[in-house]
């Protein structure tokens, strides 16, 4: 048994803190306006642009410009979203053209001096307003083996993995599934087939993770025509993951496996 | 209208929900119905760990943690319980490792742990390094494991199907003792599918209810949109009581203003809370552990400093978070999200300056009333066969008035496995029980009401006012009048809610319609928590009341059950509460007789 940390001084009991803290006076305010692509099969096969404006806060971000319009202009206006603070992955949208999440891009972030454009994330079939069929997503997800496959001996406590092998692919353990890299790939635009790289980014981190022995199967299920190969390496993905996941770097890796056949 | 029969439906896609669909659907036909797609459930949210006493890294032992459960929830936690999870949290981690969670690791390769609120060595000595995690996003990884583990086994997932009916039939029964009454069975529940609008109806021998929480009744809070109480609900609405619903946690550090979680796991590693005056105010508190202290106590702390005027800020509402003094190497290794939603969300960089916080509404600790079986009761002891629920949906009662910090994410892992096994076992011997007639009437005159009614009343403007109201006067601190107060503005919500207009008129993704049925549910718990709260005239854990400050255990020392009763008439209820009975349920005690608590 050992302590790992040292432990640290006790902080003081009373500090200075600095006049400024706790950030100066009001909150500003500001009208925006969002326009918005439509799109209700039920009533027009027709996608259309409609325009809200209403007067927002500093602090508030593009799902609350969207609450606001839901909740106090038109009720129609359909889009997911749960946490609220980009965990849970539901509120992927094309926001001024780049896929973000709505609950974590400030409005005072934006130009607000023109329409802020608020679409539906490209290449899933849309089901109404900002909603998209998420399912063919979630079917190339499925498809990577995206589950710790071990074949070893079962210790009867944890598996013993190295501080180094578990930092090997702590990048990809944060994706949250929210398909805005996938999404912003423009091979998937054209060839709906292609894995996607939240896919390829979920295999990696069962790949390069230690405790794992299914690497290979997964080599050469992206190792298909439909996998990594189609990757055109144009970083589209890596911008547009709210995560910070260096996923263009996730997806070298990948095939740089391939080619060596040692993860 | 379509009808589907699976043995055992699970109703609700977070922690606990999955850890018994991955049990159940290894043994037993098995279907999971979710209102969300099952990764954008709120255990995701959950940040700084999961207690298990593996004494990796010095030493612990299950007894300690039994002892931390029982006395963080002020002894209102059944203990036959605590000591249940607390045992079978060595397991959890294991299996959860074993399954591929990616925890940190300590040097020599084992799952490192860290130190949490009322989690302590030696029944309160000094804190304890119990939280196994993985950097601050233990909830994350727990949701991605246990639904790529589903993927793994084929678990069948109906997805954004919301659950709007349990069905039950009632049988006469006689007691032991002689007297008749009235026996509830479970036949299976009713669904929306959100994507149509069509109903399903789904016949099963078991139903696990794993639908989370109900923190949308405040306006600040740690839960995401869709914690609308909804299995709590359902439940209520069947005649099923729920219990201890004043007891909700407030989460010491909140985002100011936001409500967004900062976990505790900063305090774990070292953060410290501080004043308008630059004191660390937690010292005069809770001497021995200070900012270490159980989720009411520092709450509590912080809502009095702000009341007696060191607040921070413009307004002086609020108290800082101060990470100032940790290597910014450390915050980066251990505290990589929460400082990240400082600079996103508040623009404030945790290295050099101390983050606003405040406390924010986060866990219900009642619920729907269970045995350690997971089993679901309609009274104080009796059992409905082949209905179960777990996780923060019930109360079996494990976090009593206070639920400790990382003891969620163990509840739903410990309770949702046994849900799950305990699920699939009935059913393989016990047979379908038959609809009654038109199983759907009742979810047909609930969306055909919402639909149609049309007096002008909008849902997000009574949800705010509720909102509002319970922020006001049902938070950390409590008083007769501010309860009353509440009672009285729900009245006039209810009123309102007679009269809404759903703007919305379609059957595709109808979200409009769905945030009005949710709000049928917020009304209606949020009734329940405050008249619980009226009757219970002591303070005792996350429920403190002014007017009587002091735990009273000769009189208050049991838990709450409270009943929707049509024969409660304004007139007849002391409280004019029409419609709640209550009744109450002792407390299991076994080991450990109630002390002062102190910290």
């Amino acid at each position: 048994m050992s302590t790992v940390e040292t432990e640290l001084p006790e902080p003081a009991s009373k500090i200075e803190l600095p006049a400024h803290l706790g950030g100066g006076g009001e909150i500003p305010t500001f009208d925006v306006t969002l326009k918005v692509r439509r799109y209700d099969p039920e009533f027009s096969e027709e996608s259309k642009w409609e325009e809200f404006t209403m007067t927002m806060y500093g602090t508030d971000r593009v799902l609350d410009a969207l609450h606001k319009v839901k909740w106090e202009q038109d009720g129609s206006l359909s889009f997911r979203r749960s946490c609220a603070h980009g965990v849970c992955g539901s509120d992927a949208m094309r926001i001024n053209g780049r896929n973000r999440l709505a609950c974590k891009t400030l409005l005072k972030d934006l130009d607000t001096s023109k329409p802020i454009t608020v679409e539906p994330i490209k290449g899933l079939p849309v089901e109404k307003d900002l909603i998209v069929d998420m399912e063919p997503f979630f079917q190339s997800f499925r498809e990577v083996m995206p589950f710790l496959v071990n074949r070893g001996h079962e210790p009867s406590k944890e598996r013993l993995q190295s501080a180094e092998d578990r930092e090997r692919f702590d990048d990809t353990t944060k994706c949250i599934l929210c398909a805005a890299c996938t999404s912003s790939c423009p091979v998937f635009w054209t060839d709906g087939q292609y894995f996607g790289p939240a896919a390829i980014v979920n295999a990696h981190r069962f790949i390069f993770d230690s405790r794992d022995d299914a690497g290979d199967m997964r080599l050469e299920i992206l190792n298909d025509k439909e996998g990594v190969w189609r990757c055109r390496t144009t970083f589209n993905c890596s911008e547009a993951c709210p995560r910070g996941i260096q996923v263009t770097q996730a997806i070298a890796e990948v095939k740089q496996a391939i080619l060596s056949r040692q993860i | 209208m379509q009808v589907h029969k699976y043995d055992v439906v699970i109703v609700g896609a977070g922690g606990a929900g999955m850890r018994a669909a991955i049990e159940s659907g290894q043994r037993a036909r098995t279907a999971v119905l979710t209102k969300l797609y099952p990764t954008r459930s709120h255990t995701g949210a959950a940040q700084g760990g999961m207690c298990a006493a593996l004494a990796n890294v010095e030493e612990d032992n299950w007894e300690w943690h039994t002892f931390d459960t029982v006395k963080g929830g002020d002894y209102l936690v059944d203990q036959d319980a605590a000591e249940v999870m607390a045992k079978e949290a060595i397991d959890a981690v294991i299996d959860l490792e074993k399954m591929g969670l990616p925890f940190n690791r300590t040097p020599e390769g084992r799952i490192d742990q860290r130190r949490f609120g009322g989690h302590t060595r030696d029944h309160g000595k000094a804190p304890v390094r119990r939280a196994c995690y993985a950097a601050d996003r233990t909830g994350h990884m727990i949701l991605q494991t246990l639904y790529q583990n589903c993927v793994k086994h084929n678990v069948e997932f109906y997805n954004e199907y919301y659950v709007l009916d349990l069905l039950t039939v009632e049988e006469e029964a006689t007691r032991e003792d002689g007297t008749i009454y009235l026996q509830k069975k479970t036949a299976g529940v009713v669904s929306y599918d959100l994507a149509t609008g069509e109903l399903h109806v789904f016949q099963a021998k078991s139903v696990i209810l794993a639908t989370g929480g109900a923190g949308k009744v405040f306006k600040t809070t740690s839960n995401a949109h869709t914690l609308t109480g909804d299995g709590m609900g359902i439940a209520f609405r069947k005649g099923i009581p729920l219990e201890d619903m004043e007891f909700f946690q407030f989460h010491p550090t909140g985002l100011a203003g936001l409500g967004i979680l900062l976990s505790e796991a900063a305090r774990g590693e070292g953060a410290i809370l501080r004043n308008s005056e630059g004191e660390r105010f937690m010292e005069r508190y809770a001497p021995t552990i200070k900012d270490l202290a159980p989720r009411d106590i520092v709450a509590r702390s912080m809502a009095n400093e702000v009341r007696e005027g060191r607040g921070c800020g413009p307004n002086k509402d609020y108290v800082l978070l101060d990470l100032t003094h940790l290597e910014p190497a450390h915050i980066d290794a251990k505290l990589p999200d929460i400082t990240e939603f400082a600079r996103t969300y508040l623009g404030v960089e945790p290295y050099t300056e101390p983050v606003p916080v405040f406390p924010t509404a986060h866990y219900a600790m009642g619920g729907v009333p269970t045995n350690i079986a997971t089993e679901v009761l309609q009274d104080n002891d009796t059992v409905i066969p082949g209905l179960y629920a777990a996780g923060e949906v019930a109360c079996v009662s494990v976090h009593g008035s206070n639920r400790l910090g990382t003891n969620s994410l163990l509840d739903i892992n410990v309770f949702g496995k046994r849900a799950g096994v305990a699920a699939a076992e009935y059913a393989k011997t016990a047979d379908f029980v038959d609809l009654p007639e038109n199983p759907e009437a009742a979810t047909v005159a609930l969306l055909e009401h919402v639909r149609t009614s049309d007096g002008g009343e909008k849902v997000a403007l009574i949800r705010k006012d509720l909102q509002d109201t319970m922020d006001a006067n049902m938070q950390v601190f409590r008083t007769a009048e501010s309860i009353d107060k509440v009672l009285a503005d729900i009245a006039s919500f209810e009123e309102r809610y007679s009269r809404i207009t759903v703007q919305d008129k379609g059957k595709r993704f109808n979200l409009d319609l769905l945030e009005a049925v949710e709000l049928g549910f917020l009304l209606e718990l949020a009734k329940v928590m405050t008249v619980a709260a009226l009757h219970r005239q002591e303070s005792r854990g996350g429920h403190y009341r002014e007017d009587f400050p002091d735990r009273d255990d000769e009189n208050f020392m049991k838990h709450s059950m409270a009943y929707l009763d049509s024969n409660v008439t304004v007139e007849s209820s002391a409280e004019s509460i029409a419609g709640i009975r209550l009744e109450t349920k002792p407390v299991v005690v076994t080991r450990y007789q109630p002390m002062v608590r102190k910290y």
